[in-house]
């Protein structure tokens, strides 16, 4: 066995009277790619968090590079540790170079700043990762996918032994999570080891070695990726066998639409839309980002105007200048990113949750939070009351604290953009199982979204859509993942 | 496509304000042909000295992602508490002692500043609006409320060097003081701090992204102390310019004049949300505040004006680049749906 790059041994850690780690170990040889699988709330944060010196470990012993690192963050970083966060971390204000440049300046305690030298230092790690970058790009004019290879070459730039990525593939469409994949291939050869952080079972298998599982705190399993397949990763990362096919259900009745779209169009977004959403029956719309998904998504509840086409509901054309006249024919929306659009973090759960049905003038606290506290029972939000701020709970917990709020206004039709991205799988299914009970209690649901197991396990109609059409339509009870795959990727027909 | 370069060189703020200034200039000058001269551009650079080198400590704070309301307190305490203290103690000193003086105090104000929000990691704006108006009381109620008009014979010798006369169309003298000297200094040093020192980069980036900041290993607190510091010594340099223009110590003086400046920095290309901001942006922004108020005055028309016109250039040069750079992208979104 080789030496290892990075090792952690019995490492513990409590918040309080709450334990968060247990013992935990985990190594990583030069040129290993582990992934640290877990659901929300497992302790991957706070493992990461002492791993790069944020926070010490209560016990237990972190080395990198043979150097013993106990919260010092600047110690990790000196290591060669490089933690790449999910927003990045970047600054947008400066360029590309500065942003590449600025870890490895800091780390060495320089004196000056170089401009010509943070340059150089930028092309040689962009052409060593093969990629093509301008280094005098600001950053925030920079595409998500870029911004991550930025941050990647940042990383390399200090020579970094250890690259640990938290939830690499989130915002990268397949061509982008492909080339991801191809460098981090040519940087294992060159003995860069990285840890994956995810728990997206498809990236799990596609970039890794080893597989280390994390469950409430403690290491419930640990190889390699050979030994493991989606179903017992599920088993392992939730406790118990999860159900990754689609959810059983009696046929949707054909019941008339209760929103007609005709000829719908969009100039750069989207073009010739036609739709027809029943009541009682969950509509998938699958489209990679760009897709223009998103765009007609919002047209359907007035927030983005089309240019073309018209709308009706329950048979009379209608016309939404702004989301309140979508919301007052009864449609609801669930954006896409819940905690800038959806959410009220800093705010308490019962607040999040009623926030949707203010209408009368007056409030009365007693009510309202009878209706939150049943609205909490009814979704299983797990939370110790109605009071706690939302920011405390667990991304699935979130999701759900969005539909009990929309959920509460009874709505027609309920439109949810990518409802369970950033929720673990546990959490997914029984997501999944309160909208198909909320559509076959009679509202329509459509769902935006780019995974295609969820499309499958969810709808009972599914509608693929590509640079702005919508080029098929599938009875989801029939059509193979594969086949579905091909067509969400397929480039458009011209 | 001349229309889109038209565009492109309005998108940002110092563009937006130097035009406005030009046409300003131009306005002014057809009713009085004598405005475009040398003469005018010095006077005005003598205007212009204490809010360009107030305007560059503000420029850091701003690069910084934070603000500061009260260098206007810490310039005036700096001043008079300095002279005071000389006259009190009736020492003879030389004139580069007054400044070295005025800037420590500044630098020890500043440093209240900077523990403040670095150390104990309050909110810029709230602390800076306390302490504005803590220093300033406490000027007025420790150091002194009368008017110190006997400065010394070497401050008066300062005060009356200058640099350059020169006769204006209309036969006035205008000059440029030896005090130039400070804002040229302080001048190089911000911009030899900003773009050529690791820890200017830190303040660029603090003010893009604080966490981001603090992830890479910059000690963020530290380099806030620092920041504030500086700012105050910046600020007493730019009290005891003022003293020496006005030829007395007002303790009175210079605080209302906060927001004149925190404008021309902003004009200059700064933004309140941090992260952007450049010497010559900033200088520029001075200069153009300083004309308005100036130019504005001299043509008779009534101060109140002046506001006025400030107001909705910091509107349009703030305004314009957002809605050019809105119409921009979408004009992207529309030649995408062309292909």
């Amino acid at each position: 066995m080789a030496e290892p790059v990075l090792s952690m041994s019995g490492i513990r850690k409590a918040y309080g009277s709450v334990r968060v780690l247990e013992e935990v170990g985990l190594r990583l040889e030069p040129g290993e790619v582990r992934c640290l699988a877990g659901e929300n709330g497992s302790g991957k944060s706070t493992l990461i968090k002492i791993l790069s010196g944020v926070v010490p470990a209560d016990e237990g012993t972190v080395s990198i590079g043979g150097r013993t690192i106990a919260g010092d963050a600047r110690a990790a970083i000196a290591a060669g540790l490089s933690v790449i966060y999910q927003d990045f971390s970047l600054f947008p204000n400066l360029t590309v170079a500065e942003n590449i440049a600025l870890l490895k300046s800091t780390a060495a305690r320089e004196r000056w700043h170089r401009a010509r030298a943070d340059r150089r230092l930028a092309e040689e790690t962009l052409a060593r990762m093969g990629v093509d970058i301008d280094p005098a790009t600001l950053v925030e004019l920079l595409p998500v996918a870029s911004k991550q290879l930025v941050a990647i070459a940042r990383a390399l730039a200090n020579d970094a032994r250890v690259i640990v990525m938290d939830e690499p593939t989130t915002a990268l469409t397949r061509s982008e999570v492909a080339r991801l994949a191809g460098i981090v291939s040519a940087l294992k050869a060159q003995g860069v080891a990285f840890l994956f952080v995810s728990h997206k079972t498809e990236e799990v298998f596609a970039f890794c070695d080893t597989i280390t599982v994390l469950r409430d705190g403690r290491v419930v399993a640990d190889g390699t990726a050979a030994e493991f397949d989606g179903a017992r990763l599920g088993r392992e990362m939730t406790g118990r066998a999860v159900e990754t096919q689609r959810i059983e259900r009696a046929p949707a009745p054909q019941a008339p639409p209760f929103l007609v779209a005709r000829g719908l169009s969009r100039r750069g977004d989207y073009a010739g839309i036609d739709l027809d959403l029943r009541p009682g029956e969950v509509v998938s719309l699958v489209g990679l980002l760009g897709s223009g998904r998103t765009e007609l998504a919002l047209s359907l509840f007035g927030m983005v105007s089309p240019d073309e086409g018209r709308i009706e509901v329950d048979g009379r054309p209608v016309h939404f200048p702004s989301a309140i006249d979508a919301m007052a024919a009864g449609i609801a929306y669930v954006p896409e990113d819940r905690l800038t659009e959806g959410l009220f973090l800093d705010q308490p759960i019962a607040d999040n949750i009623n926030v949707a049905t203010l209408s009368s003038g007056f409030l009365s606290r007693a009510a309202l939070k009878r209706r939150a506290v049943e609205a909490v029972k009814r979704l299983r939000i797990k939370t110790p009351g109605v009071e706690p701020n939302v920011a405390t709970l667990s991304g699935g917990n979130q999701q759900r604290v969005v539909l009990a709020r929309w959920m509460e206004r009874s709505p027609r039709l309920m439109i949810l953009n990518g409802p369970t991205v950033g929720v673990d799988i546990g959490s997914k299914r029984e997501i999944h199982e309160i909208l198909l009970a909320l559509s076959r209690a009679g509202t329509a649901v459509l769902v935006v979204t780019d995974d295609i197991g969820e499309a499958l396990a969810l709808s009972d109609r599914i509608l693929v859509m590509v640079k702005g059409r919508v080029t098929g339509a599938f009875d989801a009870a029939e059509i193979e993942e594969d086949r579905l795959y091909a067509e969400v990727t397929k480039e458009a027909r011209a | 496509m001349p229309m889109r370069r038209f565009t492109n060189a309005l998108a940002s703020p110092q563009a937006v304000v130097l035009a406005a200034a030009i046409l300003f200039a131009l306005v002014i000058a057809a009713f009085n042909p004598g405005f475009l001269s040398l003469a005018t551009l010095v006077d005005l650079l003598r205007n212009s000295l204490v809010t360009g080198i107030f305007a560059l400590g503000v420029l850091i704070v701003l690069a910084s992602g934070g603000i500061d309301v009260s260098f206007t307190a810490i310039g005036a305490f700096a001043m008079y508490a300095t002279m005071s203290l000389v006259m009190g103690l009736d020492v003879p000193m030389p004139i580069l002692g007054f400044f070295v003086l005025s800037a420590l105090i500044g630098a020890l104000l500043g440093l209240v500043n900077g523990v403040l929000i670095g150390g104990l990691g309050l909110p810029t704006l709230i602390v800076t609006l306390g302490t504005l108006s803590l220093f300033r009381g406490a000027l007025l109620t420790f150091v002194g409320t009368t008017y110190i008009t006997n400065v010394p014979r070497n401050v008066i010798s300062f005060a009356r060097t200058m640099i350059l006369r020169l006769e204006n169309a209309v036969g006035q003298l205008v000059s440029l003081p030896l005090s130039f000297v400070v804002l040229v200094l302080v001048t190089l040093f911000v911009a030899f701090l900003m773009n050529l020192t690791r820890f200017g980069r830190s303040i660029y980036a603090i003010g893009g992204s604080e966490e981001g900041a603090r992830r890479i290993g910059i000690d963020v607190a530290r380099v806030k102390v620092w920041i504030y510091v500086i700012a105050g010594t910046i600020a007493g340099l730019a009290g005891m310019t003022h003293m020496t223009l006005s030829r007395m110590a007002n303790p009175f003086d210079l605080v209302g004049t906060e927001l004149n400046v925190i404008a021309a920095v902003v004009l200059g290309g700064a933004r309140i949300t941090g992260g952007h901001g450049t010497v010559t942006g900033t200088l520029l922004g001075a200069l153009v505040i300083t004309l308005i108020n100036t130019s504005l005055l001299s043509a008779g028309v009534p101060s109140y004006w002046q506001k006025v016109v400030v107001g909705i250039l910091i509107v349009l040069g703030t305004g314009l680049p957002i809605l050019i750079d809105r119409f921009a992208k979408h004009r992207e979104r529309l030649a995408r749906a062309a292909v």
